[in-house]
């Protein structure tokens, strides 16, 4: 820049006087075209072939970018993350530097906010992957969602269960009903299965067949599976009692008569029934849903999930920006607004937001360019079976011309779009810079 | 053992012509004339650089004079030599696992056969292997290292737990998976997260179901996607993934999860599942993420049959390619297709060779053994059909086959949309 205003001032028209400066020019000339210069041209040409290079096809490429429906993907996805991405870190960084003025620790939390800026995004995207990962075991954000859910749940010892036969029907979640009503004298066989081997306790005793007790309605609750499957629905010998289960007595209307527990060989009674019919359930109360974990890498949420992660890793350079704009405004517009009456509120809305515009716009812009070519974030934070779901230009980029497909004809036309997207953002900030030189 | 070697390699000579093949081994002191480097770029990385280092200084006793370097581009090796092929600079050699781009390089004239090496090459492996290096009646690879692909790997316990036996066919098998579940420990798991495993399982079942002809004809896409054939393989695969609560995770579990992810499930104590359906690599994580021991810990089976199909191996493999023909290059590809050069390998262990003159006696276990020779030996051998496809179809995660199949997963019973979406993929992939 500077160099090309030497060359308009001096440039008389003496021939020596336009060598010199040239001369300085030369090296960033040079790296210039080599670097940027001829490869955009040669991209733009790449474009018009096909895969292999050989035949020109005209539009073909640019054609295939909007039936393809991976590519729509990633251009919809763009447009959200344009949308959202660059309002949403301006916003938190404004109330993060408006805040941070405030606290007396301010420089601690400013360096805390601004630590992830430190590392690649790659890097940050790896963090984010591991800590969004389903199993609460090893992703922490589904970790901490646990913690909560636990201390809601809780519940019996077994976490997983199936009845054994179609008499017994529904769920863990929702407990076991035994289809057909039973009078006093009858008995019921309750069997589950697919109950994980370590959730019995290995001594656990035989389960016997119940028998039958006038006035009384017996039954046992067993694990209906032994080595090598066993006849389902049969209590048989080696197969174990399942002890602590909660049983309940449900009249017709499914109202709760009567609860019991069951012994450690899986056998319960109720007494004294009475007349009349009623059905068998063993209760939820029984079970623990485990927590399964939110799926944040899967397809539904991995774009807000790698937004999140974007936004982590750029608020805090939003922060420091607008810090630093924030510190520039001159004290006495705040105080005489304060004088004459305005809330904080009023203050922040109508004085300091509209002196920080400049400041806000450079950001916004920023985070446009940024989030129009964002990349690697989204390799390093989707999984393999969601990348199509997260995938954006950049991403479709890369994928189309070195991610095994090799197409550079395709991968060529993406990155020409790519630009073509960015130039008027680029006009916009050029503009904006020469006003301000000016 | 070294006597075949020494034949195998003289064979090559005759027919390679001039002293420059210089035959491995039939003379000494011809062999030392050869010169030059070799550059060599491959998928290899840690233990297995490790290993083929050893190759190398096996090679290197036989021939001082030439220098080989290899470079390991990991995963990423198709970007690496690809891009190294367009700017007109590749690499001596390459191994690449996908036979597909091996024809993709070889339509850009990139290639150059390796027909010096035929006679070794017939000699030493199965028909099948020889096919599949020949494009337009030359010879323009080999698979050096095989991989085994029809295997499945199970937690001993588990299954003597539940009281089930190696599955003679897939009816035993489905039984077997619902016996598994009942006892508590999900039969199947499945690293949905990477495609390859799902490609794997429905070429297994399709290999088995459609046999070799329509096996070969679906791979070059000389009959549509939407064929009854597959339609019907897509129905029994979906007998396994439609089985959701015998899965482990569940499917949107299975779908976020990796290969090793899929492996350590079953391996780890107590097991979350009973077996992980995948080829010869199983071991090798196995060995790094827990402490138990061969047959007694973790064991394997062939996959189950399907009618008639006994002794029928999906399998992959990395190939050797040349991007030039030098004196010094002819010596290590004879090399590498020797007795000797596959032997040198297989002796450290993890690794499988379709080189029928290998003995058995030198993999370092019974289990590597047995699953190198059903390579071998198998009675019918087809490559991995997604590795012979085009990338863009069978190679890239989150596209064409990969991503079709994982949406299968997530929703088995859409067979039909399966089929067309699947179609719709490889017509734009093969044009």
């Amino acid at each position: 820049m500077e160099a090309a205003t030497v060359t308009r001032r001096r440039g008389g028209g003496r021939g020596r006087a336009r060598l010199v400066p040239l001369l300085f020019l030369a090296p960033a000339l040079i790296f210039l075209v080599v670097w940027v210069i001829y490869p955009t041209i040669w991209t733009i040409g790449r474009s018009f072939f096909d895969r292999d290079g050989g035949t020109f096809v005209w539009f073909d490429n640019y054609q295939e970018i909007f039936t393809t429906d991976t590519l729509l993907t990633a251009i919809r996805n763009n447009v959200i993350w344009v949308a959202v991405v660059p309002a949403l870190v301006t916003a938190i960084g404004l109330i993060f530097a408006v805040l941070t003025e405030r606290v007396r620790w301010s420089t601690a939390f400013k360096t805390a906010v601004f630590m992830p800026m430190a590392i690649s995004l790659f890097a940050a995207g790896v963090i984010w992957r591991i800590m969004d990962e389903k199993d609460p075991a090893q992703g922490t954000v589904n970790a901490v969602i646990k913690v909560f859910d636990d201390a809601f749940g809780g519940g019996g010892a077994v976490t997983a269960a199936q009845s054994s036969t179609p008499q017994l029907t529904g769920s863990i979640s929702s407990g076991f009903v035994l289809r057909t009503p039973l009078r006093a004298g009858d008995t019921a066989v309750l069997g589950l299965t697919a109950i994980p081997p370590d959730e019995i306790p290995r001594d656990a005793p035989d389960a016997q067949q119940p028998s039958a007790e006038a006035g009384a309605i017996t039954g046992t609750v067993w694990r209906d599976f032994k080595p090598g499957g066993g006849r389902p629905g049969v209590v048989e010998p080696g197969e174990q009692g399942i002890g602590g289960a909660t049983l309940e007595l449900r009249d017709n209307g499914g109202g709760v008569v009567a609860t019991t527990s069951s012994e450690p060989d899986g056998s319960f009674a109720f007494d004294d029934v009475g007349s009349g019919q009623f059905r068998v359930a063993i209760a939820s109360s029984t079970f623990t849903t485990p927590f399964e974990g939110v799926s944040w890498l899967g397809e539904k949420l991995i774009t807000p999930a790698v937004m999140i992660a974007y936004i982590w890793v750029w608020a805090g350079f939003a922060m420091v920006i607008i810090a630093a704009g924030l510190s520039a405004i001159s004290r006495e517009v705040l105080e005489a607004a304060r004088t004459d009456g305005a809330t904080e509120w009023q203050v922040f809305r109508r004085v300091t937001v509209p002196m920080l515009a400049p400041v806000l716009s450079v950001v916004f812009i920023t985070m446009i360019i940024n989030v129009l070519k964002v990349f690697d974030i989204i390799l390093s934070v989707a999984p393999q079976s969601s990348q199509d779901d997260a995938n954006v230009i950049a991403l479709a980029m890369w994928r189309t011309s070195f991610g095994g497909v090799n197409d550079f004809g395709l991968g060529s036309a993406i990155a020409v779009f790519l630009f073509l997207l960015v130039i008027p953002v680029l006009a916009l900030n050029i503009r904006r810079f020469k006003r301000e030189e000016g | 053992m070294l006597a075949l070697g020494v034949v195998a390699a003289g064979c090559g000579d005759d027919d390679g012509g001039g002293t420059t093949t210089a035959g491995g081994g039939a003379a000494q002191t011809q062999a030392t004339d050869v010169r030059g480097s070799v550059s060599v770029i491959g998928i290899w990385t840690g233990d297995e650089q490790r290993s083929f280092q050893a190759v190398i200084d096996a090679f290197n006793e036989r021939y001082p004079d030439v220098t080989v370097r290899y470079t390991s581009a990991g995963d990423n090796l198709p970007t690496v030599v690809g891009t190294a092929v367009q700017g007109g600079n590749p690499p001596d050699i390459a191994t690449i696992a996908q036979p597909g781009l091996i024809r993709e390089f070889q339509r850009q004239g990139a290639l150059r056969p390796i027909d010096y090496a035929r006679d070794t090459i017939e000699q030493n492996y199965a028909p099948d292997f020889v096919e599949l290096g020949t494009i337009d009646g030359s010879l323009y690879s080999f698979v050096y290292k095989g991989a085994n692909k029809s295997t499945v790997w199970y937690n001993v316990e588990a299954f003597r737990n539940a009281g089930v036996d190696d599955p003679d066919d897939w009816a035993e098998f489905l039984r077997n998976a619902r016996t598994l579940g009942a006892s508590g420990v999900p039969a199947y798991s499945i690293a949905g997260a990477d495609g390859w495993t799902l490609t794997d399982l429905f070429e297994n079942i399709y290999l088995r179901q459609a046999g070799p002809d329509k096996y070969d004809q679906l791979s070059e896409h000389r009959i549509p996607w939407t064929d009854p054939s597959v339609r019907e393989a897509l129905r029994t695969m979906s007998e396994v993934l439609s089985d959701r609560a015998n899965i482990v995770g569940g499917t949107q579990g299975a779908l976020q999860t990796e290969f090793p992810a899929s492996v350590e499930a079953v391996f780890q104590n107590p097991a979350r599942g009973a077996q992980v359906i995948e080829g010869d690599f199983v071991p090798g994580v196995v060995a790094e993420s827990t402490r138990l021991e061969p047959e007694t810990g973790f064991n394997v089976y062939s996959f189950p049959e399907i009618g008639d199909s006994e002794d029928y191996v999906v399998g992959g493999g990395d190939s050797i390619a040349t991007f030039r023909d030098t004196p010094a290059v002819r010596a290590f590809v004879e090399f590498l297709a020797s007795t000797e050069g596959a032997t040198a390998w297989a002796e450290r262990g993890g690794f499988s060779s379709p080189n029928r003159t290998v003995s058995e006696d030198v993999y370092p276990d019974e289990i590597t053994a047995s699953v190198a020779t059903a390579i071998a030996e198998a009675r019918t051998f087809r490559f991995d059909m997604s590795d012979l496809a085009p990338a863009a179809f069978g190679g890239t995660p989150g596209q064409g086959e990969w991503k079709i199949l994982q949406d299968f997963l997530a929703n088995p019973s859409d067979i039909n949309g399966t089929a067309e979406a699947l179609e719709a993929s490889a017509a734009r992939a093969y044009r």
